[in-house]
């Protein structure tokens, strides 16, 4: 501490000098918040301000420093040094926009102020500078799960930029689905014709590629770890194993195509009912020339139905669509119609679905003569001359095709590993004894594909309908498992020019992930976070809720069964942080210390004050930036509120809301994200665990005499600029009715 | 001027919305240095003007928050606003840029504390909400404007209200003596995140949107629904500001039309869906909206969105290419008129508003790119004879955000890449 030197520096810019008493502002920085230097500044943000504050780091020794002016959000740029800790009081956006007009709010708006300076000095009291772990040591290798087209891809997208990659495929040969392929939809214009695959060539390029080490007939035993030092086993089918140490991991294994026979009202399993893949055997055998049957019956007349065991609304077959399904048909009656013009190809399809340039290969088939027909096929009976019954949906009626072949458009199923929600719930059968569920842990755990040694599960989570895909729209590559990608259709559904691209995109991902890692960065979303959190031990019960509430699988247990922090996994979230009951995790920018030495630090008025106070608890994604939205638009809410950004409502340890109660804060508002199906939340679960653990915070309440509505939770969207100012406005006006705290004077 | 900002180790982004925000940020996070040229006055490009996406209905925004943070903590990367990209010549490695940077009128002093804008009269179109209401002509975008600065429209600069904005000023952020300015560089590589702009409307005479004020773009749409555009969120009709009801949405408004554009814009089909539900959002079970289509495009897992809208009261579809819209002269209300292809009915229903669902068409069709570069029949970006230049995002295939992202994630791939051999045949 000897070394430390505190600073208060003080904007009066943008107004904040004519509507607040600095002087009063610099007193409390100086006596309550004990800061050594303490300046005031007209232009804080401009050169000269910058400057002021960059010499007294460099010639005055000046280690931590309060900026009170704008938002965290403001500015940020202007306000970056490096070498110091920074904390922002807002009192822009947060207090001189918000507060109303006139000089009846002067008392107000100055108390708010002088609040947020106390509480901006006193969280950079308990701040340090993250050091960060530089890891010279750490792997920047790639490995690569799956040789088909996406595998193939992103090992040659990591190759040459100039990354050493690992390929370990479970086949004999690369080339994955589609090696099995006669011809690909086109890629690029004229978008009319069916193209070679390409795989052979792709295939050879790999196998000969300096970087790339491919292992064929190979599985993953074993894959422990974290990014830069993931140590993977890598089987051979004849039983041996290498070792094989990677930075960072790409999944594509792709998919299995849905099993026909599961089709029978479609005719599969009866003769001349093929699905897609089926129909590709045919044709390659043909190579160009007349596509023959299982029989050698030259086919001259084919029907594909489409979307067969797909969009599904009953819950028997798969509910979505593959998306490629319609252009590989078009694909496929086009080999009929390049064979010879006379065949008949219908294609049966309820919605045709091939967007963007697709559209060009859609006519170029209605051109060669392909009939696309409305309906939607109710049964289909194989054998030498096969019948396809449909509803027409264009003359409304009851139809018929007769063909000498059908080829069913079946879905992508997804080759994602083990369903982690499954595997939990059997896992702790099976810890709890059980011995059935021993015997289906040991079952479902040999279907896995990385089989992480992670206390939550041997495979990545996986979102909807067993596909490993991002929630977010913005962030198609964020997993929940650090630094390993998904790409291909084990990701989504999609067609080849689709997964290639997935593909190329997750090398990049992977390669960020091991450059970040070796420096002791935090991946997405907090990214260049040097922060890690650490955990007393000699405090830690043992209780677990850390190992299993981190949304990324982050924390193992040792043999001691102390939680074993990987930091190389972790996100900083601080959802440990918030799940710990007993306290002993932390980060050095960010702890129960930074965070509950600002709620004590508020000035909290007495009852005969009938000024009540509330602690508002806001995402610093969401909620926190509407808040500022609100300050913008200068609209007005209640100066009796005091806001704290948190990195996540999953990182609100429950003693920062007991705390400002037990002082006599008669109310605390909690603002998250959107939970649920369609979480919002950047970290997956955090604002669902706040919601989760507080549900059970009531009876603390009670046991204080409290009534349950004085902490509430809201889920505020980035937009609600205006809601957020009307929902305190009403928060507070339902505490003025319940009267103040009976906490109060006990604080 | 030669700038010292760049050297063939440099990427340069041009066009700074969702894709070309990601491409930066991808490839700065890989260590490489990036210029990230956007010709409007901020980032955020048409997402931000999106009020919500599907198929989460969540808000663009809460997105462009986390992409600005790492942004601001990122020094790889350097944004240049109101810069154009004017001339690209050379090849793979060492391409030689020329850019202009159109005058803001508004140096980095600024705040955004608003005086300027408080103390001027003049207003411009808002070009946030598409022109349909005014804003002052000293101006902040929009809230998640990045940078956070105010713009001084080029129609005051030299005017007395020039003046009132500078005179109000208090940190001297105004200077209304900028020129544009012409930049020389070097860069190893170039991702065009050029993006997309929606099909002029005005080309589908039938639909007589240059002559029904009650006949809109899916893109006004989005403006009329959000809280921030400029009916406050209120589905109100242009015509007589009375609110909507009665609402159509024609499908392939420009799209898989050899007349206009050629391909399937892939977007409309999910954002229709997306905006049956902003109806029912703004009206409950008092709103209709009714679909014409001719496939709906819910491709992948968005199928669980068209089941549900499906299951909607509200929404009802049908199959049908609209053949032209009339007006009923009394109430301003357009008629459509055409024939329902399931069962073959004619029809000629009356809507309060109907809402074009207008194709995206490159947002670089009509300019001249340099000659490297390759298009396909509909000017996407296929990427260049150079190989050192590629399209991203919408500039490279029509496709919704995620498959932007996607696509632009793998764009920063192949500029690393390039980047990597430069490097490393200079070190060699």
């Amino acid at each position: 501490m000897a070394d430390n030197k505190f600073a208060a520096y003080i904007c009066s810019g943008c107004g904040l000098g004519d509507k607040f008493n600095i002087a009063g502002l610099e007193k409390v920085a100086k006596t309550e918040g004990k800061m050594t230097v303490i300046k005031t500044h007209p232009f804080l943000c401009n050169a000269e301000g910058v400057q002021m504050i960059k010499d007294d780091i460099a010639n005055d020794g000046v280690t931590h420093l309060c900026i009170a002016a704008c938002s965290r959000r403001a500015k940020t740029e202007a306000f970056v040094f490096p070498t110091a800790a920074v904390s922002r009081a807002n009192l822009r956006e947060g207090v001189l926009w918000i507060v109303a007009e006139g000089s009846d709010h002067d008392e107000v708006r100055q108390e708010m102020a002088e609040d947020y300076v106390r509480m901006g000095c006193a969280e950079i009291k308990k701040m340090k500078v993250p050091e960060g772990n530089v890891k010279e040591s750490s792997s920047k290798r790639i490995l690569v799960v799956g040789g088909g087209m996406s595998g193939m891809t992103a090992a040659m997208a990591a190759a040459d930029a100039g990354y050493e990659v690992v390929l370990v495929e479970k086949t004999g040969a690369l080339g994955g689905f589609a090696k099995n392929l006669f011809k690909r939809v086109p890629f690029a214009a004229p978008y009319a014709e069916a193209q070679p695959t390409g795989v052979a060539e792709l295939a050879a390029q790999v196998s000969s590629h300096p970087k790339i080490k491919v292992h064929l007939n190979s599985t993953l035993a074993e894959t422990a770890g974290a990014p830069g030092r993931f140590t993977a086993k890598v089987a051979q089918e004849s039983g041996s194993v290498t070792e094989e140490l990677c930075g960072a991991i790409v999944q594509t294994t792709g998919f299995t195509t849905y099993d026909i026979a599961k089709l029978p009202e479609l005719g599969g399993g009866q003769a001349n009912v093929v699905d897609q893949a089926g129909l590709e055997a045919l044709a390659i055998a043909a190579n160009g020339g007349a596509i023959k049957r299982a029989d050698g019956k030259e086919v001259k007349s084919v029907a594909f139905v489409q979307c067969a065991g797909q969009r599904d609304e009953s819950g028997t077959h798969l509910a979505y669509c593959s998306g490629h399904c319609c252009a590989t048909s078009i694909k496929q009656a086009m080999y009929f119609k390049d064979a010879n013009p006379d065949i008949d190809a219908v294609v049966i399809y309820d919605d045709l679905r091939v967007p963007g340039m697709g559209e060009d290969f859609y006519r170029s088939a209605q051109q060669k003569g392909v009939i696309f027909t409305k309906g939607k096929a109710s049964k289909v009976t194989g054998g030498d001359s096969c019948k396809v019954e449909f509803k027409d949906l264009i003359l409304d009626e009851t139809a018929t095709v007769d063909a000498d072949l059908v080829v069913l458009a079946t879905g992508q199923v997804p080759n994602a590993g083990v369903n982690l929600d499954e595997w939990t719930t059997i896992n702790t059968a099976a810890d709890g004894g059980n011995e059935e569920a021993k015997q289906q842990r040991t079952a479902l755990e040999s279907t896995s594909v990385l089989n992480l040694a992670y206390r939550q599960g041997p495979d990545m989570p996986q979102f909807k309908y067993g596909f490993a895909d991002s929630h977010f729209i913005c962030f198609p590559y964020e997993t929940r498992r650090t630094g390993i990608y998904a790409a291909g259709p084990m990701r989504r559904p999609m067609d080849m020019l689709q997964a290639t691209e997935d593909a190329t995109g997750a090398a990049l991902k992977a390669i960020q992930a091991v450059e970040n890692v070796g420096l002791g960065r935090s991946p997405f979303p907090r990214v260049g976070d040097l922060s890690f959190p650490t955990a007393r031990l000699e405090g830690c019960t043992q209780c677990k809720r850390c190992t299993v509430e981190c949304p990324f699988g982050a924390i193992d247990e040792d043999e001691r069964r102390f939680p074993l922090f990987n930091e190389e996994r972790c996100r900083r979230c601080g959802t440990c942080m918030g799940a710990c009951p007993v306290r002993v995790i932390s980060f050095e920018n960010y702890s129960c210390d930074t965070v509950g030495s600002q709620v004590k630090a508020v000035n909290v008025p007495d009852e005969e004050d009938e000024k009540p106070r509330i602690l508002i608890l806001a995402c610093e994604n969401d909620a926190y930036p509407a808040l500022d939205m609100a300050g913008m638009q200068r609209l007005t809410y209640s100066a009796f509120v005091r806001v704290i950004p948190v990195r996540c409502l999953g990182s609100v340890n429950t003693i920062w809301i007991t705390d400002a109660l037990g002082a006599g804060y008669d109310g605390v508002m909690m603002m998250g994200c959107q939970k649920g199906d369609n979480y919002q939340c950047h970290f997956v679960k955090g604002s669902e665990m706040a919601y989760y653990r507080l549900s059970k915070i009531g009876d603390t309440l009670k046991g204080m005499g409290l009534e349950p509505e004085r902490m509430l939770t809201y889920e505020i969207a980035i937009t609600d600029g205006a809601r957020v100012a009307k929902i305190i406005d009403d928060y507070v006006a339902q505490l003025i009715e319940m009267g103040p705290s009976p906490m109060k004077g006990f604080g | 001027m030669t700038a010292s900002i760049a050297t063939n180790q440099t990427i340069l982004v041009v066009g700074g919305g969702i894709a070309g925000m990601t491409a930066a940020l991808e490839a700065a996070e890989c260590g490489k240095q990036v210029i990230l040229a956007e010709k409007t006055p901020t980032l955020g490009g048409r997402t931000s003007l999106l009020y919500r996406y599907f198929p989460k209905m969540c808000h663009p925004t809460c997105g462009l928050e986390i992409n600005l943070r790492r942004l601001r903590g990122n020094p790889n990367v350097r944004v240049m606003t109101m810069t154009e990209v004017a001339a690209v010549t050379g090849s793979r490695g060492n391409y030689a840029v020329t850019l202009k940077v159109k005058p803001r009128y508004v140096t980095e002093n600024c705040t955004a504390c608003g005086d300027c804008g408080n103390a001027v009269s003049a207003e411009i179109p808002n070009p946030a909400n598409y022109g349909m209401d005014k804003i002052k002509a000293a101006y902040l975008p929009h809230g998640m404007a990045y940078p956070q600065r105010f713009v001084i429209d080029p129609s005051i600069a030299a005017t007395p209200e020039g003046e009132k904005a500078k005179a109000a000023c208090k940190v001297d952020a105004v200077d209304l003596g900028m020129q544009e300015e012409t930049l020389e560089l070097t860069v190893g590589s170039v991702v065009w995140a050029t993006g997309w702009r929606p099909y002029d409307a005005n080309k589908i005479q039938p639909y007589g949107y240059d002559r029904y004020a009650n006949v809109i773009t899916s893109l006004e749409f989005e403006r009329l629904a959000d809280p921030r555009g400029p009916t406050g969120g209120k589905l109100l009709r242009p015509s007589d500001g009375k609110e909507a009801k009665n609402i159509a949405f024609i499908q392939c408004a420009g799209s898989r039309d050899e007349n206009h554009l050629r391909h399937c814009s892939r977007i409309c089909c999910m954002a229709t869906l997306k905006q049956t539900q902003y109806v029912r959002e703004a009206l409950g079970d008092a709103g209709k909206s009714t679909i014409y289509y001719i496939d709906i495009r819910a491709i992948d897992r968005f199928e669980d969105f068209y089941q549900n809208v499906q299951k909607d009261a509200t929404v009802s579809f049908i199959k049908s290419k609209v053949a032209r819209i009339a007006l009923n002269e009394e109430n301003n209300s357009p008629i459509l008129h055409g024939v329902d292809t399931e069962g073959y009915h004619r029809y000629a229903s009356e809507h309060d508003l109907v809402v074009l669902a207008v194709g995206m068409e490159p947002e670089v069709t009509g300019v001249k790119l340099p000659d490297d570069i390759i298009l396909d029949s509909s000017n996407f970006i296929e990427g260049s004879k150079t190989e050192g230049m590629f399209g991203a995002g919408s500039a490279s295939s029509p496709l919704d955000v995620n498959r932007s992202v996607q696509s632009a994630t793998a764009a920063a791939m192949r500029a690393v890449q390039v980047i990597h051999k430069t490097a490393s045949t200079e070190a060699a």
